[in-house]
């Protein structure tokens, strides 16, 4: 391991790194785009319907199958990759969005319109904060997801982790196969407690308690 | 007193869901200020559409909805709302917010300064007759009761004149329910504000209500203060929703004097002698004497102590004529007039009618027949004419019973 190390010390922070940036940018993308467009669907449940239903079709394109397909379109290196990552992220995040909303009481909402809130602030002040476990849960999912499939990023010529993995697998070299995919593993935990951290933030008080 | 301009006027008002009967049809409603107005009716009456066009949380079909002479179409339903109280059934607190920040929710929207918002919040959890400490807790760590107590408030915290409540009490248990009518009533009494309240509880609208407005198929089928529409039910339908219990008891409430006055009072002319007065007393075996003149009009009255003091002195009825006597006309209620004597301790009320001749005479025993069959509710109410002979019978007994 310590050979490993000294060996592949430097090129393994580069890789993780590049592992990293091209992850938060595509899951960074999908919960901008996704978290909005959920809370936006939640007012247009007939829209809905047929908008997710072209995220389903587009989550069960492969995912190598996907990332070849933005070459055409992108050329290769790090942005196609994160264009498909990012499409790949959208999925859960809008789902869990738009069952969150969805999922507040309806007598809260039309308490909230009842004592004069604005459409706008019953969504920031009321429905968010209350969806907040259920988003949440999708992001988790999603950078999970992100930060597994990003390894087959490589592929495309976009760097990361799976560099090693690739290179082991051409050149029969387990250690390499290893070497790539133990960051990618301690990665994705160690992403998904500091989620599990920001949810906590983010979730009201009272609704911890139940 | 001046015409003021109501508080709520539904003039025509249709309310038609798309492709479904009209869920309210033509009403036209006026609702004062100060007033208790309970909108009562089964599911599906439209009594909950109804109440909803008035701080436009139901878009108007047809007709106008004016609050305070203004047409609820021309004002912003933001600024609308924020005016007008807001209650429903699931207390609608919100479970993110401390209770403080519930109770100032529509204040804080309106942008009131912290100090300010700190001060109703305590003034406000006052009103609700819970401690200070609550202020900070969640609603999940209140009881039903507490957080329907917060709900109410909550509606008084921009000092709103209207407040809508949306069966706010119908998922309490009863004694709660109770607590919570009564704390309505308290604060709506104390603060003069109009009420709007949607029940299907016909004992809750009976408690609370100074004017009931009653639906059923999305028609208004009676509107009126809660006396008329307990003696005169407009339709089965309305009798149906008061329910026979109610209805019976109302009745009691109905009769007249003349039902149940006994039509032959002792009297005595305000010629006769003081002999005369005295021998009829002791045939009659009744200690006070109704006076009359010689067309019958009543006098007054006098008593046998009186009498007795002046027996020697005095020579004819009218020298010792009692005449600061309280009368009833036949056709008042008696529940009117039960009050009175039993308030004023007299054993008796002399009836007379509008040219101030003695027609009858009310007994206190009589009154107390009455009393014990609206208690008990019997079974085979008495007639009038059982009544009366009943008094008859105990006429005496009522008159021995003024010898204090």
């Amino acid at each position: 391991m310590t050979s490993f190390l000294a060996q592949h010390g430097s090129e393994l922070i580069e890789k993780t790194w590049e592992q990293i940036y091209i992850s938060a940018i595509s899951l960074g993308l999908g919960i901008l785009f996704a978290v909005p467009l959920g809370i936006i669907l939640s007012r247009f449940p007939k829209t809905a319907n047929v908008v997710m239903n072209i995220a389903s079709m587009l989550q069960t394109i492969p995912a190598l199958a996907l990332l070849a397909l933005m070459i055409p379109l992108f050329g290769i290196g790090q942005i196609p990759a994160i264009v498909a990552l990012f499409i790949y992220s959208l999925m859960p995040i809008l789902r869990n969005t738009y069952l969150g909303m969805k999922g507040v009481d309806p007598n809260i909402i039309d308490s909230a319109k009842g004592i004069g809130m604005t459409n706008w602030q019953s969504i920031i002040k009321v429905e968010v904060p209350l969806a907040m476990p259920v988003i949440m849960a999708g992001i988790r999912l999603s950078a999970i997801y992100v930060i597994a499939w990003s390894t087959l990023a490589s592929y495309i010529g976009a760097g990361g982790l799976g560099d090693f993995i690739f290179n082991g697998l051409n050149l029969f070299q387990p250690d390499l196969i290893f070497g790539g995919t133990i960051p990618v593993i301690i990665l994705a935990i160690v992403t998904d407690y500091l989620l599990g951290k920001v949810e906590q933030k983010l979730t009201p008080a009272s609704q911890k308690l139940n | 007193m001046s015409e003021q301009t109501p508080m709520v006027q539904f003039k025509d008002v249709t309310k038609i869901y798309k492709g479904k009967t009209p869920a309210v049809s033509h009403a036209n409603i006026t609702i004062k200020k100060g007033e208790f107005c309970c909108f009562i009716g089964t599911s599906g009456s439209g009594k909950t559409t109804l109440m909803r066009m008035i701080n436009r949380m139901n878009s108007i079909t047809s007709g106008e909805v004016f609050i305070n002479g203004k047409n609820v179409n021309n004002l912003n339903p933001v600024d609308l709302r924020r005016k007008v109280g807001y209650v429903i059934q699931n207390n609608g607190l919100m479970p993110h917010m401390t209770i403080k920040e519930n109770i100032v929710l529509v204040p804080k929207l309106l942008k009131w300064s912290q100090e300010k918002l700190d001060q109703k919040a305590k003034e406000l959890i006052k009103l609700a007759e819970l401690p200070e400490s609550y202020l900070d807790r969640y609603p999940a760590e209140l009881s039903g009761g507490q957080q329907q107590r917060i709900g109410v408030v909550r509606a008084l915290a921009a000092d709103q004149d209207l407040i809508l409540m949306d069966e706010p009490f119908g998922a309490l248990d009863p004694i709660t329910r109770e607590n919570l009518q009564d704390l309505v009533q308290r604060l709506q009494q104390k603060m003069g504000k109009t009420i709007v309240f949607v029940t299907h509880d016909m004992d809750e609208a009976l408690k609370l209500a100074t004017h009931i407005v009653i639906m059923n198929d999305g028609e208004v089928v009676q509107d009126d203060i809660p006396e008329n529409i307990l003696q005169n039910p407009a339709n089965e339908f309305v009798e149906n929703l008061i329910g026979e219990d109610r209805l019976a008891e109302a009745k009691h409430d109905t009769v007249q004097v003349k039902e149940i006055m006994l039509t032959t009072p002792v009297k005595i002319n305000l010629g006769a002698s003081l002999k005369e007065a005295l021998s009829l007393m002791k045939q009659r075996n009744v200690d006070t004497l109704l006076v009359t003149d010689d067309d019958d009009h009543m006098k007054g009255y006098i008593r046998i102590n009186r009498l007795e003091h002046r027996y020697h002195r005095a020579s004819s009825v009218s020298d010792i004529l009692e005449s600061d006597i309280y009368t009833v006309k036949p056709t008042a209620y008696l529940r009117d007039t039960v009050d009175r004597i039993l308030k004023r301790g007299s054993s008796y009320v002399p009836v007379v009618d509008d040219n101030n001749k003695l027609v009858g005479i009310v007994t206190r025993s009589a009154l107390v027949t009455l009393v014990y069959n609206t208690i008990w509710g019997d079974t085979d109410p008495m007639s009038s004419a059982e009544l009366s002979k009943h008094q008859k019978d105990q006429v005496t007994k009522g008159a021995d019973d003024d010898h204090d």
